[in-house]
């Protein structure tokens, strides 16, 4: 009973030292992922610093969606990998996390869009992702509120059916990171924003702060759709651009669907939550921007497309939209490791619409980076140097709710 | 957000009515070094602030002009023909 009064504070403000061995700039989910999996490696001197609120950016804006069938044979196993650590995420944090996998469902409406779905499944079952195609019948046992579309454009001529997709309440993620980086060591400073670096020639040596420079052995950057403005403290472009993406979500209805529904041909991706509120998402905007506020026109988008696949949500009201900032990489893959010519630093970056899915395995191999200085196998493929080589990723079939930028 | 583009030739319009073009970003000379191709395919400043770049009134007049936009507020204050 008196656990019900939490005696112990999630995690505990402490004074901000001068030096540390890693400085973590941003305190989202794949900042605090990385603390956490450092204090496990046995770095427990580590500052993660935000210059606003703990989860405040992209994190606190993912529509949750967690799921591994993506298309090729870098990103599959790397998505994998996630959706296996956020499998036992709840137990290994303590941490009540909701996690549900509902399993998901990619609508193909075209005969290329099938194709595409078919390539996704064939890939993700020699890759160990349970994924396969299923058809029209079948898709309307799952989810008998949708509308096939029969003898309309854009019919549902298939889906990529995969089972251990689902949703999880991301910013007790963030929060439960927090807690487990904190516990370990690790120490969180909201409100300290980086506002350039302390360089000795090519190397980083540390990171200044309005309130004074903090000397650090390794500094770490995953501020996602802010990645450019931290690269251009260094005088580098890297390939980024960001674009806002909106969702909204509806008033709470009863329980009519438990499955995640996406269709890139519609642009709109859509589940229940276990409220009973039915989130919607949708494209990134067509421009880039480093603004928050959200559109009627999109609202307006993405009420259409989502009546086209479930009529039933017609008279239901939209409660809430927003936004959040998407970092898109040109392959739709991400970016980790160091900046060409520069030591001491790291980057973590190109999360676009899936960087929330990446948290836990984005975090576990940044940390693995740090401690150990080789790349880790599983992200081998996702260094910035793959775009002066010419060996991207592509990941865009993947990606529906990115392929507009 | 949603914002007004001033088209140097239609006057101010809604933005849906517009394509984004990218920021400006010169094409190298074809003598150029493989880091410049690959500075000029990729690399991006991405600024968070003023930004000049190109659109493209699409259902209007369907030219290409020159904007400068703060990409933290969307506000263009500046627009001219390339």
């Amino acid at each position: 009973m008196m656990q019900l009064f939490r005696k112990d504070r999630m995690w505990t403000p402490r004074p901000l030292k001068s030096r540390y061995d890693v400085v973590i700039i941003g305190a989202g989910v794949h900042g605090l992922a990385t603390a956490y999996y450092l204090t496990k490696l046995g770095i427990t001197d580590i500052a993660v610093l935000d210059k606003s609120y703990i989860g405040a950016g992209a994190s606190a804006r993912s529509t949750a969606i967690l799921r591994a069938n993506y298309i090729t044979a870098e990103g599959i196993p790397f998505f994998r990998e996630s959706l296996k650590l956020y499998e036992t995420l709840s137990q290994d944090l303590d941490f009540n996390l909701m996690f549900d996998q509902m399993g998901r469902l990619d609508l193909g409406h075209t005969d290329s869009a099938v194709y595409g779905l078919r390539v996704r499944a064939e890939f993700n079952q020699m890759l160990g992702v349970d994924s396969s195609i299923i058809g029209p019948d079948e898709i309307k046992d799952l989810v008998p509120a949708i509308n096939l579309r029969t003898g309309q454009t854009l019919p549902i001529m298939a889906a990529l059916y995969h089972p251990p997709a689902g949703t999880i309440r991301h910013d007790a993620v963030v929060w439960a990171y927090g807690r487990g980086a904190d516990h370990g060591g690790a120490q969180i400073h909201p409100f300290t924003e980086v506002t350039g670096f302390l360089r000795d020639g090519n190397r980083v040596t540390g990171v200044q702060t309005p309130v004074g420079p903090i000397h650090a052995g390794t500094v770490l950057s995953a501020t996602a759709g802010w990645s450019s403005t931290i690269a251009a403290m260094l005088g580098i472009k890297i390939p980024i651009v960001t674009h806002p993406l909106q969702a909204m979500v509806t008033e709470p209805l009863k329980p009519f669907i438990d499955k995640t529904l996406s269709s890139a041909n519609l642009h709109v991706y859509v589940y229940q939550t276990d409220r009973g509120e039915v989130v919607i998402g949708g494209g990134v905007d067509p421009y880039p921007s480093y603004s928050h506020r959200s559109t009627l026109h999109q609202m307006q988008d993405l009420a259409a497309h989502v009546l086209e696949m479930l009529p039933c949500l017609r008279e239901v009201k939209v409660m809430r939209q927003w936004t959040g900032l998407c970092d898109m990489s040109p392959d739709y893959a991400p970016i980790m490791g160091p900046l060409d010519g520069i030591e001491g630093f790291y980057m973590t970056a190109g999360w676009g619409t899936w960087g929330f899915k990446a948290g836990p395995i984005g975090g576990k191999s940044m940390a693995e980076f740090i401690v150990t200085g080789k790349t880790p196998d599983l992200i081998k493929h996702f260094g910035l140097d793959r775009f002066r080589t010419g060996r991207l990723v592509n990941e865009r079939a993947a990606a529906p709710a990115a392929a507009i930028h | 957000m949603a914002f007004l583009i001033p088209c140097p030739n239609c006057g101010e319009r809604g933005v849906t009515e517009f394509r984004f073009g990218g920021e400006v970003n010169p094409r190298p000379a074809p003598s150029a070094s493989s880091d410049e191709w690959t500075s000029y395919f990729y690399r991006r400043g991405n600024t968070s602030g003023l930004q000049t770049e190109w659109w493209y009134h699409r259902y209007g007049c369907r030219k290409w002009f020159l904007a400068k936009r703060d990409t933290t507020t969307n506000q263009v204050t500046e627009t001219r023909w390339p």
